[in-house]
């Protein structure tokens, strides 16, 4: 379906939970809504379900207006961060009952229950109850319950934020797979913006109850249209330098001049912030072109099979990454390298002046 | 890695093995030594078998008692359980002083010790002061405890379900508050109807304390005593003389202590055997849907 929302808002009491927002989402069409906790995720997405109405704004399916519409008369789906299943019923039952309140014929809802445990790969459990499944195979179950349903508007509030790491990797693999089918509007809820960018399709940017961006989540990652957004759609956090342009280079403020590039040459000379993500900030001196920055590790961490040096520099603390496992004594001297072509330009309030280039399309190949 | 033998460690359950010892095993034993004894004062006993076992099992007034027993226990649950549901449904929810209000009169039947909830109704049924008794006259209803056995019987029903359908409400209440607001959630888009959310959410959700509840009634009313002792003395005639009260009559007023001792081995028995027989079933009951 088309899920329109015009000038949507949610306050409770003096509270504004969610700043007024205009959104499109097209049929079949799979959203991201990225945004750290308290961002108004989970509230924009009870707004879309009919859980609560609007304070302001409306809100429409296919051009028709159901904003005071109860949930209870929407064709929407939804799964939880929490693992939520009927618990006196089997898996089989649980995938089925919401065929059986449309009241659909045995045959039909027996060939659905099973194709979409074969699809979650949860067929060998039907007879179980969920109580006796593991974390993974209930969310598994509970977002067959969602997708069996055949609801035009399925909503996923952080499903895999509950599961270990593991399983949250296989299964986020599946699930793009799963809501390839292109008839329902997907929009599902995450913190992370690693996941944002392995989902695909499109990303919208909350922070404190505010729409920052939307667009291709490639677009956004991308060019980020302002430095907050450019946090929330950084993990870890963008480095932010300030810095002078002038005619001939860009002069952080610690006293590194970083040389032009072709994105932000031609630019009006003055003050500006400067940011670069961690993996433009390396210890591998990859080309001539990189510019060398000294500083003290403060912290060292390993993510998976990269490393992530936290360094003091001047009165900030820089993020840089490292291929591989490393590891760096704190307090120990060392030197990364900035990439001068891939940093972000942003003018002192924070709006961005220019992105790097990038070729769109280039995000399928990373993801 | 290697077993540590230390065996001061025994040390540790000597305390409990002395408390366990003196508070259960020493008095039941000592029960099991004079259910098979005649008693006819201290040095003068007599090994009779299993003579007390027969007589108390041919017992008229005992069979009597116990069918009493039986149907009264039934009742309170019949009574207590759904009303206590409903109770904690229809309790306010959340952090606010409804709530605690609420939580507080709940409780407020629990803390009265238990013989002053039987002077309590024996005053209130009065028919001249008590203002059950009274109302009952005032419409024109001739009720008296003291002299109708069915008006005692039931009078005695009430007040157990006065006494204790809180303390079920209370543990439901805490069955209902440990479901997340996402089961709701999840229920209302799916469309699920008042009842299917109480079917499908909260009564499974409830199994666990209402078994707890359902065990904790059971034993309790099997086993009443004070409450029925105070209001009616367990009369009018037999009417509300419950298997305890039998049991006390024949120890400290008939002082047949060997009888008395095999009535209690048997009644243990009886409240062991449903316990277990509840117990089975409500657990069942919830693994049951699996097909």
């Amino acid at each position: 379906m088309t899920l329109t929302l015009e000038g949507v808002a949610k306050r409770f009491g003096a509270e504004q939970h969610l700043h007024p927002l205009s959104l499109e989402l097209q049929p079949g069409s799979f959203n991201v809504l990225l945004g750290r906790t308290l961002a108004g995720k989970t509230t924009l997405m009870r707004l879309m379900a009919g859980l609560d109405a609007p304070s302001a704004g409306r809100v429409l399916e296919n051009g028709k207006d159901v904003t005071g519409t109860s949930v209870r008369h929407r064709d929407v789906a939804m799964v939880y961060q929490q693992f939520i299943n009927y618990p006196a019923m089997t898996v089989y039952e649980n995938i089925a009952s919401p065929l059986r309140r449309q009241g659909k014929d045995k045959a039909e809802i027996d060939a659905k229950v099973r194709r979409t445990a074969a699809m979650l790969r949860i067929e060998p459990y039907l007879d179980r109850l969920p109580a006796e499944l593991s974390g993974g195979q209930q969310q598994r179950c509970a977002i067959a319950r969602a997708l069996v349903k055949g609801a035009g508007l399925l909503l996923l509030d952080e499903p895999l934020v509950n599961l270990d790491y593991k399983l949250r990797e296989e299964l986020r693999a599946e699930l793009r797979e799963i809501f390839a089918d292109g008839k329902t509007t997907v929009v599902y809820a995450t913190t992370e913006p690693q996941e944002a960018l392995i989902l695909g399709g499109n990303v919208t940017v909350l922070h404190e109850g505010r729409m920052l961006q939307t667009g291709a989540t490639g677009d956004v990652f991308h060019t980020p249209a302002s430095l907050e957004c450019a946090q929330v759609f950084s993990d870890p956090p963008m480095n932010v330098v300030d810095a002078i342009l002038t005619n001939d280079r860009v002069a952080l403020s610690d006293g590194t001049g970083l040389p032009l590039s072709a994105h932000d040459r031609n630019l009006p000379a003055g003050p500006c912030k400067v940011g670069i993500r961690a993996n433009h900030l390396t210890v591998l001196r990859r080309t001539e072109r990189l510019v060398p920055v000294r500083g003290k590790v403060a912290l060292s961490e390993i993510s998976g099979s990269e490393t992530f040096i936290h360094l003091r520099h001047g009165d900030t603390t820089l993020i840089a990454r490292e291929e591989g496992v490393h590891s760096h004594p704190i307090g120990s001297d060392i030197q990364v390298y900035a990439d001068p072509d891939r940093i972000f330009v942003f003018s002192a309030a924070g709006q961005l002046v220019a992105a790097p280039n990038w070729r769109r399309g280039a995000l399928r190949n990373i993801a | 890695m290697d077993k540590v033998q230390d065996n001061r460690a025994w040390f540790l359950i000597i305390p409990v093995f002395l408390i366990v010892a003196f508070s259960a095993v020493i008095p039941l034993m000592t029960v099991v030594n004079y259910s098979v004894q005649e008693i006819f004062g201290p040095g003068q006993t007599f090994f009779v078998g299993t003579e007390w076992f027969e007589a108390v099992l041919k017992d008229e007034r005992l069979h009597d008692a116990l069918v009493r027993q039986i149907v009264y226990s039934l009742a309170v649950l019949a009574i207590e359980i759904p009303l206590g549901i409903l109770i904690a449904l229809g309790m306010p929810g959340g952090r606010s002083a409804k709530t605690s209000l609420t939580l507080v009169l709940l409780a407020l039947p629990l803390l009265i010790p238990f013989n002053v909830v039987g002077t309590i109704w024996q005053i209130f049924g009065r028919g001249d002061i008590g203002l059950l008794g009274a109302t009952f006259r005032a419409i024109g209803i001739d009720y008296n405890y003291t002299s109708n056995s069915a008006h005692a019987w039931v009078t005695v029903l009430v007040m157990d379900v006065w006494h204790w359908t809180s303390l079920v409400a209370l543990l439901c209440y805490a069955g209902l508050q440990s479901i997340p607001p996402a089961f709701y959630q999840a229920a209302k888009i799916d469309g699920a109807s008042k009842w299917a959310v109480f079917r499908y959410i909260q009564l499974p959700k409830m199994r666990g304390v209402l078994i707890i509840a359902v065990l904790l009634r059971f034993m309790d009313s099997f086993m009443i005593y004070t409450e029925p002792f105070v209001l009616t003395g367990g009369g009018p005639g037999n009417s509300t003389t419950f298997l305890s009260q039998y049991l006390t009559q024949m120890a400290v007023g008939q002082f047949d202590i060997g009888k008395a001792a095999a009535f209690s081995i048997v009644y243990f028995l009886i409240v062991l055997l449903f316990s277990f027989i509840f117990y089975t079933i409500i657990t069942r009951t919830g693994e049951g849907e699996k097909k």
